[in-house]
């Protein structure tokens, strides 16, 4: 046996260990495989078709007989027999860019407010009380329930008539008169606000909470012995700590709210404060029949998330392979 | 006998049409979607029950939301996908040149009993010589009152919108010193909507504004008349209707006005028998008239709106859903239609039927009005109804929330519907 094994060259070896590693390779590759046609089909066919179509002019009555007509859905000149030029596509849709606005403000103001909100939660969620069980399970409830019936019952409570809140506030004698939350174009932004970070903020703290109980229990322990001050503890020890997992958790939010559709669409139809980039994508591509305008608008979308989120990235240094998180 | 023979017609009428393909008759399931509003889904089975029990087929509905511009986009879908799982659609009247390639041609299924529909309503479901849908119900706005409470305040019914605003207003303030706090004079639908282009064109043509794209594809919405339209509208947020009108479609104002909270209402005929019905607090205490009309002798204008059923090109029951269309276009459903759900029928006979004028007495009353009735101009924009209409309530919908005056917005529409409308139509 010794004999044998020694009489082998070294680089022969060295060769069956590399095979050894090339077949272990290969059948990963081999599993990977069913996966990667899945992703395919789902993910990457629909992203490049829906590209496709907004380089044509294809419309949702005839699907496969559109035609190619360049960057028009994006931005062409158009000089008029008066000498009046115009320019026309999404790019100088001023319906377009309002719908940005409201996507963008709406992704910022929820994503902060739910990730300051979710740590908090998530601190007191991780500390030890009696039936910390129960209170962890409950606190999940707004993020369980789905979109749509969230939407129709915050509807009804924001109902100016005979809705809740409403009622709630001119009882505390906060408001003087009823408000029409969803229908005035001040506070319809504000109700959508209001319904996203109830409904989200059980998310953020769930990952938040996660991240805080990968911190050692014994550099507390060590805190206290040195009697540090807990508002230096959060801000010295917990937040670094927490970091990774908080900006990985902002980043799955982030893409979240900046394609949120589903409330907006149930909640504040056709209100021109809360039509996001999906709203009016859809709108373009089902309502008025112009299927290729509307890719183009998604595709815009779909390219402003995805810089969006290289950019979060780059500046955060993020870390998605979970290396610094131990 | 008359009668009997009058039902064989429609049955065998929509039979014809497939009968040589003499596929052995075995019974199907026949799906229908419909919007959800008032009673019409609660009612359906009641309804089809005669037509299931001659034809041994049953049908099913799938109910949709109660906004027509909701459905429309759910339909868009199916039908561009072929969808075979939905036989029959019930469709807005202004869909058809939008849908028409979908739809099966049933005018060959209707040319016994087509003389019996009032003309111009067919004439809506027929595009290219292809009648796409049959009518099973008609409509014309109404306005609401409450008869005890401008009895109380000895009022008259408002004849012109400033009258409205006047007795409204009055009655509005008497009643919430009496201690109804919840009183409005108004409401309507203000939702950023279909529903919307109706209410506003119909205050824009009773000011003599034109109506919004003229049937020669003229764009007319830009004139001082309807912007004054407009601006009256929008002088009554948080005067006479609450600033949730903004956000109401039909349902959400009957709910204001069937819990009592609104003296005057507009909506369709179905909310008629929906008032009346014994659960309702106001049964009895109301009656309705024409809309008002607008100032120096403008008259009054109501959008006409309703309802038909069109079979889908993809249904692979083609037969019996052709049959079930007829039936619910026929005398018999639509008469039950009327007395249950106040629909205007669109048959001509229905409206001297002494059972449903003495039930229903709006329905025998309004058939003038709805003859009289300001189409949308879904007939000169084809295609593009969907976004005139869109650009046309988001103008209205900006100025009554206050985002521009009237004239400003209604100047910007003017360019917008002029880019669209680009070479024509």
């Amino acid at each position: 046996m010794t004999e044998t094994s020694s009489a082998l060259p070294p680089a022969t070896g060295g060769g069956r260990e590399r095979s050894l590693e090339d077949q272990r390779r290969r059948a990963a590759f081999w599993f990977l495989v069913p996966m990667l046609v899945m992703l395919f089909c789902v993910a990457a066919w629909p992203l490049l078709r829906s590209i496709y179509f907004s380089f044509t002019d294809t419309t949702l009555d005839n699907l496969y007989g559109g035609k190619w007509i360049g960057f028009d859905n994006y931005l062409y000149r158009r000089e008029l027999s008066s000498g009046r030029v115009l320019w026309r596509g999404t790019l100088a849709d001023a319906d377009w860019w309002n719908a940005v606005w409201n996507t963008v403000r709406f992704s910022i103001i929820s994503v902060s407010i739910e990730t300051v909100l979710g740590l908090l939660v998530a601190l007191v969620l991780n500390a030890r009380f009696v039936g910390r069980g129960i209170v962890r399970a409950a606190i999940l409830i707004p993020w369980a329930i789905p979109t749509i019936v969230s939407a129709r019952m915050w509807g009804l409570m924001f109902n100016d008539q005979f809705g809740i809140i409403n009622d709630m506030l001119l009882k505390l004698g906060l408001i003087d008169h009823k408000i029409a939350w969803t229908a005035n174009i001040d506070t319809a932004m504000i109700a959508v606000l209001i319904v996203d970070i109830w409904k989200t903020t059980p998310f953020m703290a769930l990952l938040c909470l996660a991240g805080l109980q990968m911190i050692p229990r014994d550099i507390y322990e060590a805190a206290k012995v040195d009697g540090v001050n807990p508002v230096k503890v959060f801000f010295r020890v917990t937040l670094p700590l927490v970091r990774p997992a908080l900006m990985v958790a902002v980043i799955f939010r982030m893409l979240d709210a900046l394609r949120i559709f589903d409330l907006i669409y149930v909640l504040t139809p056709n209100s021109a404060a809360t039509k996001t980039m999906s709203i009016i994508s859809r709108e373009n591509m089902i309502d008025f029949n112009k299927f290729a305008y509307g890719s183009a608008q998604s595709t815009l979308l779909f390219t402003i998330i995805a810089l969006f989120v290289i950019l979060y990235i780059w500046l955060g240094r993020v870390d998605l392979g979970g290396k610094d998180a131990r | 006998m008359v009668k009997r023979l009058n039902r064989l017609a429609y049955f065998a009428a929509g039979g014809a049409l497939f009968a040589s393909l003499a596929v052995p008759a075995s019974a199907v399931e026949v799906t229908i979607v419909s919007g959800d509003t008032g009673t019409a889904v609660q009612n359906f089975k009641d309804l089809v029950k005669p037509w299931e029990d001659e034809t041994g087929n049953t049908a099913k509905i799938v109910p949709m939301p109660s906004s027509t511009t909701d459905q429309f986009g759910q339909y868009r879908l199916w039908l561009a996908a072929g969808n075979a799982d939905v036989d029959l659609y019930q469709t807005d009247v202004i869909w058809a040149p939008q849908l028409a390639d979908h739809f099966v041609d049933l005018s060959d299924a209707a040319k016994d009993v087509i003389d019996d529909y009032f003309p111009s309503i067919i004439q809506s479901q027929t595009v290219d010589g292809k009648l796409v849908a049959m009518p099973i119900f008609t409509d014309a706005p109404a306005l609401y009152y409450r008869k005890d409470l401008l009895d109380k305040y000895g009022k008259e019914p408002p004849k012109t919108w400033t009258e409205l605003a006047e007795t409204a207003k009055e009655i509005q303030d008497g009643e919430r010193a009496d201690g109804n706090a919840d009183m409005w004079g108004y409401v309507w639908q203000g939702n950023a909507y279909e529903g919307l282009t109706c209410d506003a064109l119909e205050w824009v043509k009773s000011y003599g504004g034109g109506q919004i794209v003229e049937p020669d594809g003229t764009i007319s919405i830009n004139n001082p008349k309807a912007a004054a339209a407009v601006e009256e509208a929008a002088s009554w947020i948080n005067t006479i209707s609450p600033e949730g009108v903004l956000a109401y479609m039909e349902e959400e104002a009957r709910g204001v006005w069937q819990t009592g909270n609104a003296v005057f209402m507009r909506n369709w005929p179905y909310a008629y028998a929906l008032g009346n019905d014994d659960s309702s607090p106001i049964k009895g205490e109301f009656d309705v008239t024409t809309l008002p009309a607008g100032p120096d002798g403008g008259s009054p204008a109501a959008t006409l709106g309703g309802w038909n059923v069109a079979v889908s090109k993809y249904s692979k029951h083609q037969e019996a859903a052709v049959s079930l269309a007829m039936y619910l276009a026929g005398p018999e459903a639509q008469k039950e239609r009327a007395l249950k759900q106040t629909n205007l029928p669109t048959l001509v006979a229905l409206y001297d039927d002494p059972e449903i004028a003495e039930q229903q007495p709006i329905i025998p009353r309004w058939k003038e009005v709805f003859l009289n009735a300001v189409p949308r101009p879904s007939a000169p924009t084809k295609g593009k109804y969907n976004e005139v209409s869109s650009l046309f309530w988001s103008a209205v919908h900006n100025t009554l929330a206050g985002d521009g005056t009237a004239a400003e917005n209604l100047e910007i529409l003017e360019i917008d519907l002029e880019d669209l409308k680009g070479s024509g139509w």
